[in-house]
């Protein structure tokens, strides 16, 4: 037995697969399984405190009808939307503004507007709680001082104004970070395109949607997919903005503070697995999309060309 | 290509940048400023300046929690977690990169696959499976998965492929240097540049995740900072001098990280887009 396996390694390509094995033993065993528990999981629900009895998809009919979950849809997309297109409009404006222009300090700029990406989200949570306060927070006190407002604005309290300040947060933390990418898509579009476009006369605006935007495709396709499976997981914030009750009145409840609260707060282990399952299968099913529309386009784009 | 503007343009353009710059900056310097003030001092106007209040308000913090465990626990999170996935990610790229074997491609596909499913996906999986491995409020859980990082051997095994000719491989075989050795020696020194880019984005995503934590730890002692922190608006209530100074402490590392590295990190943070 020792001599064949060895001769196997004798070839020295075989011995490839030693250098990626201890990878996909701690995947196998941290991520690939886990993800099929959790399948098995969201077909269960509990018995008593240790065991569970297979209920089929009785957890994925509760769900559907359940009008908290349906409710926590909506928001993430409302609030992932919200933040998302505005976060898109600015990354293109200052990615364009950066990259073509002459501006003086560009790496000063790009430092800081990125700076918000990295910082602990559940600290930028509190943060914002602080300084978005009804009271005593300085959101309120500065338009007050320049009479902006009469009184002060309880930012957190209403639902529009709760989603609204949420998206905002998403927004602030990842517009630097989306115009960084697009520069880098910029930077892989070649000047002769744009030197021959303006021999023929084309105008800034002409030259953005007719060259730039085209040809960015790729990138955006990225930026939207990776937003999409980010985004729709949004956990950290809504829960540190509201101590975890996604109030008021569940109004910045997310998917996954939904599953979070329904797994380690309830003990609703199945449940709670099926709403990942829920959650998994939209994000696959909208990027299939994203990428379908996307990527589509560009073919029809390039026969016009 | 580069456009020549009118002086109203370039006005124009400075000023909507600047405007940018500090809605990026002003929560931050709000954040260290009301940190030395004390609570009456915040609720009752804005202030520019620093006050004299930030030992009042670290007092307050340290009466209730010990903020540098958390710091404590991040460290002896993150720190193993940046090791062990900037040595079997380099592995693995390498055994990618110059070895050719049979499934290479599939097991390829695989990785890039993992990248694309959510992370929570498992999250209940795997609390179940540390359930019954007895690993509950241990550190272990939410480190050893560091081993498995796609985003990291995607990125080295693009370097080493485009940085390390086979070359100088064959000739430290035909100098009869063990393959451990050339890896140890050769590829990961010269790879190095790769592994310090992507740890610095593994110790950042490390150091800032909330909901591993919260999940598998149970034992307020051992809670990383961002747990720490987001519990801090509970144990404080209303008192806000001492909730922006904690928040201040809890960011000020991070800062520091994206300062000192802000070339490397927007540089690593846009391969992944040119290349995917």
């Amino acid at each position: 037995m020792s001599g064949r396996k060895f001769a196997f390694f004798k070839n020295r390509n075989n011995k490839g697969y030693l250098f990626i094995l201890p990878f996909f033993l701690v995947m196998l065993t941290f991520q690939i399984y886990p993800i099929i528990s959790t399948l098995n999981l969201s077909f269960t629900a509990p018995l008593n405190m240790f065991e569970n009895k297979f209920v089929g998809i009785a957890n994925y009919e509760r769900l559907l009808t359940n009008e908290i979950f349906l409710k926590s849809i909506f928001n993430t997309w409302f609030m992932w939307l919200l933040g998302f297109i505005p976060q898109m409009i600015f990354a293109l404006g200052l990615a364009v503004i950066l990259y073509e222009w002459q501006v003086w300090g560009k790496d000063a700029f790009r430092t800081i507007f990125f700076l918000p990406n990295l910082v602990t989200a559940a600290s930028i949570g509190v943060l914002f709680a602080v300084l978005l306060d009804w009271q005593t927070g300085t959101l309120n006190h500065v338009l007050l001082t320049m009479k902006i407002i009469d009184e002060p604005i309880n930012w957190l309290s209403k639902s529009g104004m709760a989603r609204g300040s949420v998206a905002f947060i998403q927004w602030w933390m990842w517009f630097g970070n989306t115009a960084i990418i697009v520069m880098a898509g910029l930077s892989s579009i070649s000047g002769e395109l744009y030197e021959a476009a303006f021999i023929d006369g084309a105008g800034k605006v002409q030259t953005f949607f007719r060259i730039t935007l085209p040809l960015l495709r790729p990138i955006l396709l990225y930026i939207v997919i990776t937003s999409l499976i980010g985004g729709l997981q949004i956990f950290d914030i809504p829960r540190v903005l509201t101590n975890g009750r996604g109030a008021p009145d569940n109004a910045i409840t997310t998917m996954v503070l939904y599953l979070y609260n329904q797994a380690f707060k309830n003990f609703n282990i199945g449940y709670a697995a099926s709403v990942a399952y829920t959650l998994f299968f939209m994000i696959l099913f909208f990027s299939i999309i994203s990428f379908k529309l996307i990527s589509g386009k560009k073919q029809k784009g390039d026969d016009e060309i | 290509m580069i456009y020549k503007r009118k002086r109203s343009e370039s006005i124009a353009l400075y000023t909507f940048l600047i405007l940018l710059a500090a809605l990026a900056i002003v929560p931050f310097y709000m954040m260290i400023i009301n940190s030395t003030h004390t609570t009456v001092e915040i609720s009752q106007r804005v202030w520019l300046t620093p006050g004299s209040a930030i030992l009042d308000n670290y007092e307050i913090i340290q009466g209730k929690v010990d903020i540098w465990r958390g710091f404590l626990s991040s460290t002896i999170i993150a720190v193993p977690s940046v090791l062990l996935s900037a040595f079997f990610s380099t592995l693995t790229a390498y055994g990618f990169a110059k070895f050719r074997f049979k499934g290479k491609e599939a097991f390829f596909w695989l990785i890039l696959g993992t990248m694309m499913v959510p992370q929570q996906l498992g999250l209940i999986g795997y609390y179940d499976l540390c359930v019954k491995l007895g690993l509950i409020d241990s550190f272990l859980p939410l480190i050893i998965p560091s081993a498995a990082n796609a985003a990291m051997v995607f990125f080295i095994r693009a370097y080493i492929q485009s940085s390390i000719p086979d070359s100088l491989i064959e000739a430290a075989i035909i100098d009869g240097a063990g393959e451990f050795y050339i890896f140890m020696r050769i590829v990961f020194p010269l790879a190095l540049p790769s592994i310090a880019t992507m740890s610095i984005f593994t110790f950042i995503s490390k150091w800032n995740d909330l909901i591993g934590p919260l999940v598998l730890l149970n034992s307020a002692d051992k809670f990383p900072m961002p747990v720490v922190v987001s519990n801090i608006r509970g144990l404080y209530e209303m008192n806000f001098g001492a909730i922006y100074l904690g928040v201040t402490i809890s960011i000020i590392p991070i800062l520091l990280v994206v300062i000192t590295f802000s070339k490397r990190i927007i540089s690593g943070l846009t391969v992944g887009a040119v290349k995917g």
